[in-house]
């Protein structure tokens, strides 16, 4: 039997390491763009672009997409964060090649199905999809970016989105431990 | 000199290119981090495993002190740089509703793309939720437009609003984390389970 009270040497940065290099890339965004980084943005210029492409006449009515044209002019989908987010699905993908860790898996706890995981991803996908757009951000472009320009909505959505993570994490503990 | 773009020393088209360079070293350090594994992420929550607070407060930490040094030097200009704004309401009905979907799915939008991008199934599907979840918001907008819009307080920082200056808040922001960084250590210690 191999020792398991210490944690397998993780094949991972180290997490300080990370963050120092996260913190420094978030740096250079706010340095040459005046803006941080983001995620769910770009999944909104995707579903404004879908709105008015699919229904044009109800959606120049629509107030979302009025309140979105408010900050974006001309193409939905020639925005920063649109690139920001097609260049972490590229670094993301080139990490995993590098680290040998490209494979298509339901990543689970042995507890429960693919199924089931696959079910909760999809709600907690919806959940956090509809929170981003109420929260103006989401944990990469309202907390994590900014926090790092002291912005008070930052630092309230951060402790509002951990939280509850970890108010609720009882009840959802089959699912991971 | 800075914001670049801002001040108009790189065009609108480069500023575009450079967003995907920073948008693949932020996946690039995500993924090398292990944001790419949700069991790995919600090891926060029950303490088994506590990267997401280590890397999130630490990159925070080093953006807000490299602003502030940045700013010092005069390499940039603070009142160029944007502020969220704070919209009191929607940014704590919103961050609660994140946070549920956090725990139920594992994984924060960013994450999930970078788990997508590796093959991670779960990951996949997470994102094709975040589009309903976004669609819905637009298509039933004007049922939760008042909750979206109330009590708007501008974009203040929270080093003014609790009436210290910039420096202090950060000193301050530094030391609650590393209590926090040694509570996870010990958290990691008491926890232990095998690498994902």
């Amino acid at each position: 039997m191999t020792e398991t009270t210490e944690i397998k040497k993780t094949k991972y940065l180290n997490p300080y390491l990370g963050g120092v290099l996260l913190g420094l890339v978030l740096l250079s965004a706010n340095f040459i763009a005046g803006r941080g980084l983001g995620a769910s943005g770009a999944i909104k210029s995707v579903v404004v672009t879908g709105m008015t492409t699919v229904a044009p006449a109800a959606s120049a009515n629509s107030g979302f997409v009025k309140e979105f044209r408010q900050s974006h002019e001309g193409n939905p989908m020639k925005t920063w964060l649109v690139f920001e987010m097609l260049g972490v699905l590229v670094g993301g993908f080139l990490s995993g090649a590098i680290a040998g860790r490209l494979k298509l898996k339901v990543e689970h706890s042995p507890k429960i199905t693919s199924r089931k995981r696959l079910i909760l991803a999809l709600t907690g996908g919806v959940l956090f999809g509809f929170g981003s757009q109420l929260g103006r951000g989401c944990t990469s472009g309202s907390a994590l970016s900014g926090m790092a320009v002291l912005s008070l909505g930052g630092f309230i959505t951060m402790m509002a989105i951990f939280g509850t993570a970890f108010a609720l994490a009882y009840f959802f503990r089959k699912n991971w431990i | 000199m800075g914001p670049l773009v801002t001040n108009g020393i790189i065009s609108e088209n480069l500023n575009l290119f450079l967003a995907f360079i920073i948008g693949i070293g932020f996946g690039f350090v995500l993924e090398q981090s292990g944001f790419s594994s949700s069991r790995k992420l919600a090891g926060i929550f029950y303490g088994y495993d506590t990267v997401v607070l280590k890397v999130f407060f630490t990159g925070a930490i080093t953006c807000m002190l490299g602003l502030l040094f940045f700013s010092l030097f005069g390499w940039i200009d603070l009142s160029l740089v944007y502020v969220n704004p704070t919209y009191l309401t929607s940014a704590i009905v919103g961050g609660i509703i994140m946070g549920a979907g956090f725990i139920i799915g594992g994984y924060c939008p960013g994450t999930s793309v970078c788990g997508a991008a590796i093959g991670k199934l779960d990951g996949l599907i997470f994102v094709g939720g975040l589009f309903i979840g976004v669609l819905i918001f637009g298509l039933g907008y004007k049922l939760w437009e008042g909750l979206y819009m109330a009590k708007n307080l501008g974009s203040p920082k929270i080093s003014s609003v609790l009436g210290l200056s910039d420096g202090i808040f950060a000193l301050l922001l530094i030391l609650a984390a590393l209590a926090m960084f040694w509570v996870a250590e010990m958290a990691e210690k008491k926890f232990p389970r095998e690498e994902y």
